[in-house]
């Protein structure tokens, strides 16, 4: 039975839909069963990040309206092939989604996966509300600056209060992936250091993800960064994340591009 | 042989209300007030008015349509002020002060109203989360974790912070000047009492990120460090 996880940050382009490819793909390259699902509908871009924009035939909007069944609308990654994608359709919008048929594609994906991945849309509106509102874990994705964590810390009060599982009276759990992170400009006072975010979030941490340019690069080429390079500091700090959210206790460090003479003459050369 | 006792439990309060008096001749000022409802409706509105007829030298049946004319205008009395008990029988409001002159006649013995009392007070165990706001109409609030920056705590009564407090927070906001404002530290975007507010932007450096309390000194907002 999977566990459904929302990726949500409230403010947009802080890396939510990179941040659900790299966890989809490090956690299904541990193995895991992993289904991404994009409630972005209007603005869908998971599929461009996973590579598979030129392959989808259906999408989240049939399925939910009963036009196509999940089977069909399923998309297998061609790397992994226990990774899936469930686009989200370009040419509707989030009015399409209705209550009930977002509650069955979530029940009908419980019990083939282990990890369902829902990649919110950016606001607190109807796309995000349902993204959120069959979800077991929410991942808090934030910037180190103020109106990231403000909006943030806005999305956590909806998860507390909006939710199946918060109206059941259960506590949602929630963890902060910390992206685009510049450990020298956050020692320059530039953006927020990581112990202000988390005085003001007062939830645990999942992950630090440094800023860098391999991030880009991976969604230009159509791959989670962790896949595109596995050796790099933003895929090395996925990896740790998606094994903190199997249980794993992994020690938090923000690893680094690690800058050798070597590599700087060989820069200055290129450039 | 064993009784439940019934449960009396009385205590002594001192409650706020809006002293209205009126003045003669008494068909112009009720116009006057006609005037003033007019251009807003809710003058009086939830607000538990007390008339202080003592300039005035009423006779009974002028004094009962009088307080006739301010119900047909939905204007609640709570009491009288220098009414001469003898007028008032059980169709009018029980606080009645009676005339300075006339110290012989008893005055009827004022009784709590019991929208009034300022009792329960709540208690938050979490942080209060940017568009989140707490609406307390009854008492204090008290909050176990911080405020943040685009939440807001309403309360009647006083507010208490054991956290940052970067929010907005409106203490005495049903009209209570000895409400106050406690916090462990002050990052706020507004704190008010009693309608006297201030902005961030006017709180002094030196207040800035300090455990402080504010209170209202007559009309002036005060904040102080409490270190």
């Amino acid at each position: 039975m999977a566990q459904v996880v929302v990726v949500t940050s409230g403010k947009g382009g802080v890396g939510k839909t990179t941040s659900t490819a790299a966890l989809g793909a490090a956690l299904a390259r541990a193995g895991e069963r992993v289904v991404v699902v994009d409630f972005d509908v209007g603005l869908r871009n998971l599929d461009l990040v996973m590579g598979a924009e030129r392959r989808v035939v259906f999408d989240l909007i049939h399925v939910v309206q009963g036009s196509a069944r999940l089977s069909q609308a399923l998309i297998r990654d061609k790397r992994i092939d226990t990774l899936f994608l469930l686009a989200a359709s370009q040419t509707r919008d989030k009015d399409s989604l209705t209550d009930d048929g977002v509650e069955r594609v979530i029940r009908e994906l419980r019990p083939s996966f282990d990890w369902v991945i829902c990649d919110s849309p950016a606001g607190i509106e109807r796309g995000a509300s349902l993204a959120m509102r069959h979800a077991d874990l929410a991942v808090v994705v934030a910037n180190p600056e103020v109106s990231s964590v403000r909006d943030s810390d806005r999305i956590i009060g909806l998860l507390d209060s909006t939710t199946d599982k918060a109206k059941r009276g259960e506590q949602m759990e929630k963890y902060l992936l910390l992206t685009r992170y510049d450990k020298n400009r956050a020692e320059r006072g530039e953006m927020l250091c990581i112990e202000d975010v988390l005085e003001i979030l007062c939830i645990p941490l999942l992950g630090i993800i440094p800023e860098s340019k391999d991030v880009l690069h991976a969604s230009n080429m159509g791959l989670p960064v962790t896949l595109n390079n596995p050796a790099s500091a933003p895929a090395r700090a996925y990896n740790d994340a998606a094994r903190r959210l199997q249980g794993e206790q992994v020690p938090l460090v923000v690893p680094s591009d690690k800058v050798t003479l070597f590599s700087k003459l060989l820069g200055r050369r290129a450039a | 042989m064993s009784t439940a006792r019934p449960s009396f439990k009385f205590r002594g309060g001192s409650f706020h209300a809006l002293v209205v008096r009126p003045e003669s001749p008494i068909e112009a000022w009720l116009a006057d007030v006609d005037v003033l409802l007019a251009r807003s409706p809710g003058f009086f509105a939830g607000k538990s008015v007390v008339i202080d007829v003592s300039g005035l030298s009423l006779a009974k049946q002028a004094f009962l349509g009088l307080l006739d004319e301010l119900s047909k205008r939905d204007i609640r009395i709570l009491g009288v002020e220098g009414a001469n008990p003898a007028d008032v029988d059980g169709r009018v409001p029980s606080l009645v002060r009676g005339q300075a002159e006339r110290p012989d006649t008893a005055a009827v013995p004022a009784v709590q109203s019991p929208q009034a009392a300022l009792v329960s007070s709540l208690l938050i165990d979490a942080p209060v989360r940017s568009g989140q706001a707490i609406v307390h109409p009854e008492g204090d609030v008290t909050i176990v974790g911080s405020v943040s920056s685009g939440a807001e705590i309403i309360a009647a009564g006083s507010i208490h912070v054991y956290g940052t407090l970067r929010g907005r927070v409106l203490a005495g906001a049903y009209g209570n000047q000895r409400a106050r404002i406690f916090c462990r530290r002050l990052d706020a975007e507004l704190i008010a009492i009693d309608g006297h507010y201030i902005v961030a932007d006017e709180v002094e450096p030196h207040l800035r990120k300090a455990p402080i309390q504010a209170w209202l000194e007559g009309d002036e907002l005060k904040i102080m460090t409490m270190n």
